[in-house]
């Protein structure tokens, strides 16, 4: 949809804020970029993957976050510009390996992008990923517009070259989400040549630069770390990224970041302050740009916080303030520290608009909360809207992979139950995938549980369990929980349920389905070749042979005393009928065959198995089709047990 | 190209549906025609974790005067919603709906799980659609699925729609702009998208106007 690869200075076009860290990134003349899928970051690598050859850059989707840093890494120490983005999740997974080069340092601009999910919309946290920029000194910028997205990421190259050590660029949801109006600037010409050469020259010219401890003694590493982090002030201290908008003596002076910049400019607006209210935008939150801040805390003595979600600038405005001589004034603070400003979750306009009402002592209506008679009768509309829930997608294979786990559990019938893992199987904690999930923490923690759960028989526990993971997701961390439960003889089975795709996060290929990053044909990774090699059983089944699989199920469950693997193999049905444009069965309901509520079955079709397909007339009191969102899969014909949902091929 | 006044800065849009209706896409195709127009856009699409049948929403703010609106509209400041399915309008006219609210909504139901199940009941249609009169300035109601299934496919729904806000004449748009977006982004489908859109456009003339 968007075209970030054209060398037009100067145009216009509406982006994404991730395709505009992208297109910040080309503009910057990165030669290397990696990631792993996970929202809201997928886009960056989505939109520079199919374009990387042509612009002469290496990109992939690695196997896993921390992977996917050390290459950038290498890329770097090698002279070349590298990219490395992933959702907050991600910084977790790569935190040993970023402490460590800190303590080195880089070579060529080494960018992380981080795109943060407050409210945790579509992650299992919540996480602010700024405090580890806090912690481990490492510069961290903040875009609050797309515009933004593209100028700061190309800054953020500059800055890590200059300071030699990576930055950090923080996107959240609503940013990397939001298309906004970017203006193209230039295109960098020049051949890249990576070589590897650099050699300390302190203590033992023996030794490189980019390694850590050993004669290098960490403390002399971490005082080197910090005299080059010293340098980035005053980097920050002349930011065009930081600035401030209002009158000269604001009755308030409101200090934001990222996002929570347009909330605050826009709520001034509508509540009408624009004449008593100032804005401090802060572009480079760690470290504060002392100066710039001092000189504007002293405009009011009251002072507000929006950001999003730890009270980072906050807490360091406040050390500040702390710092200051005693005869400098000391502002009120207002934020999350004095409970004007929500301490969880995102912020929205409604919130700030609040926020700063409050503390500005006014009050505010809405068009629609200045008419009582309009707004209670939405209110009275509102109880009678049906929510919709997260489900999985007619034809998934994962409905019918939990409903044969939950009918395994149930004949087995020991109060077996299922550890999760991240990605679309996480709804198997939910209603279409049966409530069977009951332990649901990271990526790889499913099969890591279970080896607990596999080793508490001496204390009398016998219940069965089934860790579930995604193909994606056995990649990028199931295996060592795997290997773990193989050696020290843990009692649980490993379901994989292969759908051939990270699917929740927009289908990216991964090792199993062969395909790199730039569609070019990889080593295809065999999932039950790794498996077979630890000497465990491995069973192969097809989700949609229901019979099949109970059986297995229930006979693994019984072999006690061992790990043991199922692959529940079937491909996610959106990246087949994306790839076949048609639908594999013609679905319909014989209504002289569907006797309704006299069933007995209590429905099974639309109470039980629940795929938004089929549907139940309630005039007629018989299921039926709908053939606008059902994709002909065919799995239905298999539960009902009157054999009134029929299918025929197409 | 110099832009057109507008009613009010900025002027805020929703499109409503569920996941798999083409939300996305259309509020792409709307934001690229107002920014070959000259205007400064943002486009939010709210759709959660799940690709298909969760409720999808998408912001757009139009402004002349910069490109720094915050993603989301704010309690009761939408101008225009266009509801893909019934009580997707709804669900959106509750949280950003006002007395001058412009309303386009397609009436084919697309029924959440819990209705499925029998669970919870799918308000009467005939009255949700009452509602959404009588809650809005002014309403355009028509069965675009059913329109779009004629044409092969239900997913031209969203580009009908699209037709119809363009014939409401509510928003900054005109149909040569939007005609070059559609043949520039989706070549393949233009002949078909390009009935689509007239059709849509036909049908604001053609259905009642409150």
């Amino acid at each position: 949809m968007s075209n970030i690869e054209i060398d037009a200075p100067g145009t216009t076009q509406l982006l994404l804020g991730n395709e505009a860290i992208a297109r910040g990134a080309l503009e910057a003349g990165i030669g290397f970029a990696t990631a792993y899928p996970g929202t809201p970051s997928s886009e960056i690598m989505a939109t520079l993957a199919p374009i990387a050859k042509k612009m002469g850059i290496y990109a992939e989707w690695s196997i896993n976050e921390m992977v996917a840093f050390e290459a950038a890494s290498a890329a770097s120490l090698s002279n070349i510009r590298a990219l490395s983005s992933m959702k907050a999740n991600g910084v977790n997974v790569i935190t040993d390996f970023l402490v460590n080069l800190q303590m080195t340092g880089i070579k060529k601009g080494l960018v992380l992008v981080v795109c943060d999910d407050p409210g945790g919309m579509t992650s299992s946290n919540e996480q602010d990923t700024r405090p580890i920029a806090k912690w481990l000194n490492i510069p961290l910028l903040e875009p609050s517009t797309a515009q933004e997205c593209k100028d700061m990421t190309k800054w953020a190259f500059e800055l890590s070259e200059e300071l030699g050590m990576v930055c950090m660029v923080r996107s959240v949801t609503y940013l990397s989400h939001t298309r906004g109006n970017v203006r193209f600037g230039r295109l960098p010409e020049e051949t890249k040549k990576a070589h590897f050469a650099d050699f300390y020259d302190i203590d033992d010219p023996q030794q490189s630069k980019y390694t850590c401890g050993m004669q290098f003694h960490p403390y002399k590493q971490s005082e080197v770390l910090l005299k080059r982090f010293s340098k980035a002030q005053g980097h920050c201290e002349g930011s065009p990224f930081n600035s401030y908008n209002g009158p000269n003596t604001p009755d308030l002076i409101i200090f934001t970041s990222g996002i929570c910049w347009t909330y605050a400019t826009e709520a001034v607006k509508i509540l009408n302050l624009q004449d008593r209210v100032g804005i401090v935008k802060l572009g480079t939150t760690w470290p504060l740009p002392e100066e710039f801040v001092t000189r504007h805390l002293e405009r009011s003595n009251k002072v507000l916080f929006i950001e999003e979600i730890s009270p980072l600038v906050e807490q360091s405005v406040m050390e500040l303030a702390a710092s200051l001589p005693a005869d400098r004034p000391r502002p009120t603070f207002y934020g999350k520290r004095s409970g004007h400003v929500r301490a969880w979750g995102e912020q929205d306009l409604n919130l700030v608009i609040q926020s700063i009402a409050t503390v500005m002592g006014t009050s505010y209506r809405s068009r629609q909360s200045s008419n009582a008679e309009y707004q209670s009768t939405l209110k009275e509309v509102a109880k009678t809207l049906p929510a919709r829930p997260l489900t999985f997608c007619p034809g998934c294979a994962h409905r019918a992979s939990f409903w044969a786990i939950k009918i395994a559990l149930q004949l087995d019938g020991r109060n077996g139950f299922v550890t999760g893992d991240i990605g679309c199987t996480a709804m198997g904690m939910i209603s279409p995938g049966s409530f069977q999930v009951r332990t649901y923490y990271a990526m790889g923690g499913g099969v890591g549980i279970a080896n607990g759960f596999g080793h508490l028989n001496q204390f009398g526990f016998s219940q069965p369990v089934i860790a579930v993971c995604g193909d994606s997701t056995f990649f990028h961390a199931s295996i060592p929980g795997l290997i773990n439960g193989v050696w020290n003889k843990s009692n649980f089975t490993l379901t994989i349920l292969d759908n051939s795709a990270t699917a929740m996060t927009g289908f990216q290929p991964h090792p199993g389905t062969g395909i790199t990053a730039t569609g070019e044909t990889g080593k295809k990774v065999s999932i039950e070749a790794i498996c077979r090699s630890l000497g465990v059983s491995v069973q192969v089944c097809d989700p949609f042979d229901l019979t099949d699989t109970v059986n297995t199920l229930l006979k693994v469950m019984r072999n006690e005393g061992n790990a043991t693997v199922v692959i529940l193999r079937r491909e996610c049905e959106l990246v087949r009928a994306r790839r076949e444009r048609k639908k594999p069965y013609k679905m319909y309901v014989d209504s002289s065959r569907c006797i309704g509520e006299e069933c007995g079955c209590n429905r099974i079709c639309t109470r039980v198995f629940s795929c938004p397909g089929l549907v139940w007339d309630r005039d007629a009191g018989k299921a039926v089709i709908d053939e606008a969102v059902c994709e002909g899969c065919g799995l239905c014909a298999e539960v009902c047990p009157q054999g009134a949902i029929l299918k025929e091929a197409l | 190209m110099s832009a057109r006044e507008l009613s009010k800065d900025p002027l805020n849009v929703i499109i409503a549906g569920v996941g798999g209706q083409g939300n996305v896409l259309m509020s792409f195709l709307i934001g690229s025609a107002l920014v070959r127009s000259g205007y400064f856009v943002t486009v939010f699409d709210n759709y959660g974790a799940s690709q298909r049948l969760g409720a999808v929403a998408s912001h757009i703010k139009i402004s002349r005067e910069g490109a720094n609106a915050s993603p989301l509209l704010h309690e009761g400041d939408a101008d225009v919603i266009v509801g893909m399915e019934p009580i997707e309008l709804l669900r959106n006219l509750i949280r950003f709906g006002n007395p001058e609210v412009i309303a386009i909504v397609n009436t084919r139901p697309v029924y959440p799980i819990g209705v499925i199940s029998g669970e919870v009941d799918y308000p009467e249609l005939n009255k949700a659609i009452e509602t959404i009169r009588r809650l809005s300035a002014q309403s355009w109601i028509m069965n675009a699925t059913e329109e779009a299934l004629r044409l092969g496919n239900p997913i031209y729904a969203n580009v009908i729609l699209l037709g119809a806000l363009l014939g409401s004449n509510t928003l900054p748009l005109d149909k040569e702009t939007m005609e070059g977006v559609l043949k520039e982004e989706l070549p393949k489908v233009f002949d078909t998208n390009m009935v689509a859109l007239h059709r849509g456009m036909d049908l604001v003339r053609e259905t009642m106007n409150k």
